[in-house]
């Protein structure tokens, strides 16, 4: 009798085509999120992780969409940073599935019988919920002087030119966005955030070392020449690892220490 | 015999010291406002259990933060 009716609604089908009938409803395809909760208004109350269903088949393919489709649908409580949903602002950097990445880059994993935790990033303190307090960061990249310093005026009084040579040295640094993601996925950065500068700050600090338009690279090397900002990195890697944007900060640090050492 | 205080709890008695002090560098004229608002602040969580540290420590830097907002001189009231 099922095989009679589907094959009706098969004959059915043909004839409607055209018109704006839906497609048969899918299977729903239930994925389980578990969400980091904590609400600054209750502060006695400790954190936790909430529990969260999206059907796959009505949400779109990144962890954004199921977050903002959780925040619609479920829970307009859920707070998160996010702006693009492109990779571009760095807004919606989170810790999803024991990786820090963007939100909006990452891929939810189809497969509905594992669970998908989402934690603000580790080891930063917690404004509510998903979104971390980053003022401690955003004072270490003001304390490296992210722009240009010159003693002297271009020549023709408009524009300091480079060699296509030079810019190229500044490909792979310039493109970070400041989400935070190595920064706090480094060891070395959890234990001593008040000192080290961090992954990106510190991959900043080489953009502008290595920027042939800039005249202020001696007093740049001179701040980080201590124990604490730059020396504290020992070459876990971790960032170079979860850099969403796929650059290489461990690098870039290796670099100055070797231009420190040469010095 | 007075009891000795805390780490923690010298840490928020200095806070609230540095808020009165700032209090009083306002205006004359609001500076009973300010006062007001930060005895309101404390009273809020007067009831925190003294071994909820980390609820503490979140409160203490949450005043910081506030304290460096109104403590600024462009701040003249506070309703």
């Amino acid at each position: 009798m099922l095989g009679n009716l589907l094959k009706r609604n098969a004959a059915m089908s043909v004839f409607s085509r055209g018109l704006a009938t839906g497609v048969a409803p899918e299977a729903q395809k239930l994925k389980t999120f578990k969400i980091y909760r904590w609400n600054p208004d209750k502060p006695a109350e400790k954190p936790k992780l909430q529990d969260f269903q999206v059907d796959l088949n009505k949400c779109g393919p990144m962890v954004l969409d199921a977050l903002l489709k959780i925040k619609d649908e479920q829970d307009s409580t859920l707070t998160l940073r996010r702006s693009c949903r492109e990779g571009i602002c760095g807004s919606c950097a989170m810790n999803i599935g024991g990786r820090n990445t963007l939100a909006c880059l990452c891929k939810i994993d189809p497969d509905t019988s594992k669970q998908t935790k989402i934690y603000p990033l580790p080891h930063m303190y917690v404004i509510k919920d998903l979104v971390p307090d980053l003022t401690q960061f955003y004072k270490q990249y003001k304390s490296v002087q992210p722009y240009l310093q010159r003693t002297s005026v271009p020549e023709d009084g408009k524009e300091n030119l480079q060699s296509i040579a030079d810019r190229k040295k500044l490909d792979g640094l310039y493109e970070c966005i400041l989400c935070a993601c190595c920064s706090t996925s480094c060891p070395s950065y959890w234990w001593n955030q008040e000192q080290y500068l961090g992954p990106a700050v510190l991959m900043q600090a080489y953009r502008w070392l290595i920027d042939s338009r800039d005249q202020a690279s001696k007093v740049r090397k001179e701040m980080l020449q201590n124990s604490m900002s730059l020396y504290r990195c020992h070459t876990i890697m971790n960032c170079t690892r979860t850099c969403p944007k796929g650059l290489n900060p461990g690098l870039a640090i290796a670099e100055i220490k070797k231009s420190l050492a040469t010095d | 015999m007075v009891k000795r205080l805390s780490g923690l709890q010298r840490e928020v008695l200095q806070m609230y010291r540095q808020c009165i002090r700032a209090a009083h560098r306002k205006p004359k004229e609001s500076q009973h406002n300010f006062i007001r608002y930060i005895r309101g602040e404390f009273h809020k969580h007067r009831d925190l259990a003294r071994k909820d540290f980390s609820t503490i420590e979140h409160l203490l830097r949450v005043g910081y933060r506030r304290l460096e907002t109104y403590s600024a001189p462009e701040v003249r009231d506070i309703h």
